[in-house]
């Protein structure tokens, strides 16, 4: 036995885990379901959601999965009834304070409180008080934020500071008045938003959603196919969520192997050239101020007589080849080979020097 | 030192009180007149300075302003003090020879005083606080001096004998937690005072500070050389300026001694200590979220484990001591773990600074060997019920989050494990003593009001929970509690506590819980018959005209903001029920108290 393993019992299961294992990554490994809220692979462990709480033998209470480490010869039970009874009491105190409107909720189907409403059989009602009344913030052209329904489980503001590293909100205020907010509750802006959709990307309800994409479908009706950014060179993932034809959103899993489910505003929300009017479907050649459309032939049979014309005239280290991050490897590696071996000049570049 | 018209008096020493409390009740206005009139009076200027000492908080804060009038080595203590009454004392004590009697403190001073058992609080109102000599001259120092010649691994032994817990509240035992941190491998190790005295009513760390700052400077060197940490902070909180006031006077003294900065104490030991100002929020008293403060992170705690002695300060072994559990340690090292541990209980050792208030006559800061009964502490050092006619209903220990202990059960020796079992806790010292015209479902709801307002916001439990806890008890109070209330407070009290994050989560329902254990009774007058039993929650109350005690003066009527009273000349007044709202100000015009 290595000295890196750590021995445990899961639900009467023995578990291998390694030292730097948490109650919840263990159970991962081991294939036990422990529900949370405020869980994102992408971040810190948080521990304030209280849904992971597990009990484990020898505690005084029963402990959050997502914060305790494992240690040797832990005993783990992840559903007895007093761990049962106090998620029920959880969901039960978030709903309380939720507008439980899912009938016209952006999110529904694709929302952890709303499953695990279902799954514990709780709505809340047994507490009557004071709900979040703020009303909807609307001020930014991507990411629409309903503070009604916002759980605090601090997912959106993590991500914006340990992955983003924007720092374009974090919690403001105390108690039950908190709400993640931008400094100074000023709008969403360039002066201090990204607008990556980062937030929404981890948001576990409806708080937060994409603007563009919002009463364009549930989540059930997307067909998701999963593609490459073709914006840049670094090869994110993503899943661009079909709708009758029509990309209406696009989303990323944890499993997309470059960036495990980010993305910037232009992976997120570049999409609109898709269905463009203005997209250009033929080539052109300009004749005099106008584009006029032309077929391939054509077209590659004039830029070849130009290029040939003017290495003729000007020689060949007048022309060069300039390719773009949005290619493919394959494809910058062929420019690069067409105009070393028939320009025969050394002059290549890319936009991702820029 | 003589005055010029008693040639007998030798020596004149004037100690007057200037703790936060002291300074409130206008104790810089007494030294100033003191200062003026024995001057005007020819007593000799150049040993003036030295007269009057200002001294840091005596405890005894219902009397303030205090002051000792020391002539010859014959001590007189006068209380209530105010600037007036300094003339007559001049005139009558310290030139004529007598004391102003009627000034002097009564028995109930010394019964304050002469239950207790001072360690900390010992040189406080003794000595100059901002003065490092007046420290060193009664042995200030020596505790570090000879810790410095210890072995680490040996002071650490030390306190473990001496069985000291954490002040703070939880009561962990001290030495145990800096093995924990001594143990760990690291090249930085950090030493913290907690000095976020948070809890309402609660003020002993402040009066330490403001009345002996450099025992808790002492204190630090002493655990900082026994973990290992070469630097420290000192966390208090901003709305304490006469402490940090005085602290930043007592680092830079101890800087000038040599017993801060490089190689202290002509020691290879390098120990550095900054203050760090807190700005005002409860939870920043909970030792994680005081550590995301100090590395400027809002002041939200994290789950433990690990615990800050493996994993604390910028990810480094932190340890983080209460300050009474700091100004406990100089004398520890100087008079042995022998002498602490054959104080107090078996498993509560040592003294422990209470700050009583409430329904008490004497009101102030206490220090008792743990073990004390709860009966002493009133009784004897508080000096029994404030009013005659009003009986002791409960006690309310441990701050907003602990419980409260009925009258029945004031027997009871006060250490943790008897507090804990009572339903409630040590705490860091809040001690509130209840009559019997206290409601307990009020006083719940005033301390969750606390803690609901002081939550971070991060977990559930405790965000929501306590919100919800509050609403149930605010309509409790305002009659419109349901049949189904007490038990979803049970429900709801045991699931925060149990799910919540931090401390303060897990702790805040107890005031609710042990008032519904102890005073179930009053719960159920409120939500079924609709009545206060102590007549306190004002939708409850129902003012009616007694018959035989109107003297059909018509007073109410002329008071009542609402018309609600019928009365005429000759005739006995009646309140109208519906128009009434309760204001209760023929309550407290009626001069017969005929109002009910």
């Amino acid at each position: 036995m290595s000295d890196n393993t750590i021995n445990i019992k899961m639900n009467g299961v023995a578990v291998q885990c390694g030292l730097e294992d948490t109650i919840l990554t263990a159970s991962k490994k081991a294939g036990i379901r422990i529900p949370t809220l405020c869980h994102d692979d992408r971040l810190e462990p948080y521990g304030g959601c209280r849904l992971c709480i597990v009990e484990v033998n020898g505690g005084m209470r029963p402990l959050p999965a997502c914060t305790t480490p494992v240690a040797e010869g832990m005993e783990i039970r992840t559903e007895t009834e007093d761990v049962r009874k106090i998620r029920k009491s959880v969901i039960a105190l978030l709903l309380s304070n939720h507008p439980n409107d899912c009938m016209r909720c952006e999110s529904t189907g694709d929302c952890t409180l709303q499953d695990l409403s279902y799954e514990y059989e709780v709505d809340g009602s047994q507490y009557e008080g004071e709900k979040c009344e703020l009303p909807v913030r609307d001020d930014n052209p991507f990411i629409t934020f309903e503070p009604t329904k916002c759980i605090l489980c601090g997912r959106c503001v993590r991500i914006c500071n340990e992955v983003v590293m924007a720092g374009t909100i974090d919690f403001n205020g105390r108690g039950f008045d908190t709400i993640p907010d931008t400094a100074f509750g000023k709008p969403r802006s360039l002066d201090n938003c990204e607008f990556c959709g980062q937030c929404v990307s981890t948001c576990p309800t409806g708080a937060l959603t994409d603007k563009k994409a919002r009463g364009k479908g549930r989540a059930h009706e997307m067909k998701k196919v999963r593609t490459t950014c073709s914006y840049c060179g670094t090869g994110c993932n993503f899943d661009l969520n079909v709708k009758d034809g029509e990309v209406v959103k696009v989303t990323s899993a944890y499993d997309a192997p470059v960036n495990h489910g980010n993305l910037c505003v232009k992976g997120r929300y570049g999409y609109d050239f898709i269905h463009s009017d203005e997209r250009i479907t033929t080539p052109l050649i300009k004749k005099g101020n106008k584009y006029i459309e032309a077929t391939w032939d054509e077209a590659l049979e004039y830029c070849a007589r130009r290029f040939s014309d003017i290495i003729k005239k000007h020689g060949k280290e007048t022309v060069g080849g300039f390719s773009s991050s949005r290619c493919s490897n394959e494809e910058n590696f062929l420019l690069s080979k067409f105009v070393r071996t028939v320009f025969k000049t050394n002059n290549v570049d890319n936009c991702a020097r820029v | 030192m003589a005055s010029k018209n008693n040639t007998d008096i030798k020596s004149l020493v004037i100690r007057v009180c200037v703790g936060t409390g002291g300074l409130a009740a206008g104790s810089q206005e007494v030294i100033d007149e003191f200062t003026k009139l024995l001057k005007k009076k020819g007593v000799r200027a150049e040993v003036l300075k030295k007269c009057v000492n200002k001294t840091g908080c005596r405890g005894f804060c219902a009397k303030d302003v205090l002051a000792d009038v020391i002539v010859d080595g014959i001590s007189h203590t006068y209380q209530l003090l105010t600037a007036e009454n300094v003339a007559r004392i001049v005139e009558e004590h310290i030139v004529g020879g007598e004391p102003v009697e009627q000034w002097l403190v009564g028995p109930e001073y010394h019964a304050f005083h002469d239950k207790q058992t001072k360690i900390l609080l010992h040189e406080c109102g003794h000595i100059d606080p901002e003065d490092i000599n007046a420290y060193t001259e009664i042995g200030g120092y020596n505790g570090a001096r000879k810790a410095l010649t210890m072995k680490p691994e040996n002071i650490i032994a030390q306190i473990k004998d001496s069985g000291l817990r954490g002040r703070g509240g939880a009561g962990f035992p001290t030495g145990l937690k800096w093995e924990f941190c001594r143990n760990a491998d690291s090249d930085q190790k950090y030493i913290i005072c907690n000095a976020d005295e948070g809890d309402p009513g609660a003020f002993m760390d402040r009066s330490i500070i403001e009345g002996n700052p450099h025992s808790v400077i002492e204190g630090m060197i002493i655990s900082g050389y026994a973990i290992g940490a070469s630097f420290g902070y000192i966390y208090i909180r901003a709305e304490y300026p006469l402490a940090i006031e005085r602290l930043k006077i007592a680092l830079s003294e101890a800087r000038s001694n040599g017993f801060l900065g490089k190689g202290i104490f002509n020691s290879d030991f390098d120990f550095e200590l900054k203050i760090k100002e807190g700005a005002g929020a409860f939870i920043c008293g909970e030792e994680t979220a005081l550590i995301a403060s100090i590395e400027g992170k809002r002041g939200m705690p994290r789950s433990k484990p690990p615990f800050p002695a493996h994993k604390g300060l910028l990810g480094k072994p932190t340890v983080i001591n209460n300050v009474e559990t700091l100004a406990t340690l100089p004398s520890i090292m100087t008079k042995g773990a022998k002498w602490f541990s054959s104080i107090g209980t078996e498993k509560s050792k040592g003294t422990k600074v209470f700050a009583l208030t409430g329904k008490i006559k004497n009101t102030g800061l206490i220090e008792v060997p743990m073990g004390i009964s709860l009966k002493e502490i009133i009784y004897d050092i508080g000096g029994g019920m404030e009013k005659k006619n009003r009986t002791l209903k409960a006690v309310q220990t441990g701050g907003p989050s602990g419980g409260c202990i009925p009258a029945a059960n004031i027997d009871m020796p006060v250490d943790y494990e008897s507090l804990a079992a009572a339903g409630s806790m040590m705490g860091s010292g809040g001690m509130v003593v209840m009559d019997d015209l206290t409601c307990m479902v009020d006083m719940s709801k005033f301390f969750l009001t606390f803690t609901a307002n002081e939550s971070c916001g991060k977990c559930v439990p405790c965000r929501v929970g306590t919100k919800r806890m509050l609403e149930i008890l605010t309509r409790i109070t305002e009659g419109k509690g349901k049949s189904s209330d007490i038990d979803l407070l049970l429900e709801l009290g045991k699931d925060i506590k149990l799910a919540s994050l931090c401390g303060l989560g897990q702790s805040a329902p107890n005031p609710v819980l042990s008032t519904l254990h102890y005073f179930r009774d009053e719960y159920e007058a409120h939500i079924n018959e609709g009545i206060c039993p102590a007549g306190v929650c004002k939708s409850l109350r129902r003012y009616t005209v007694s018959d035989e005690a109107c003297k059909m003066c018509g007073k109410c009527k002329t008071v009542c903001p609402s018309d609600a009273v019928t009365w005429e000349k000759k005739q006995k007044a009646v309140i109208s029920k519906e128009k009434c709202i309760k204001c209760g100000a023929c309550y407290e015009a009626c001069p017969f108290n005929a109002i009910l």
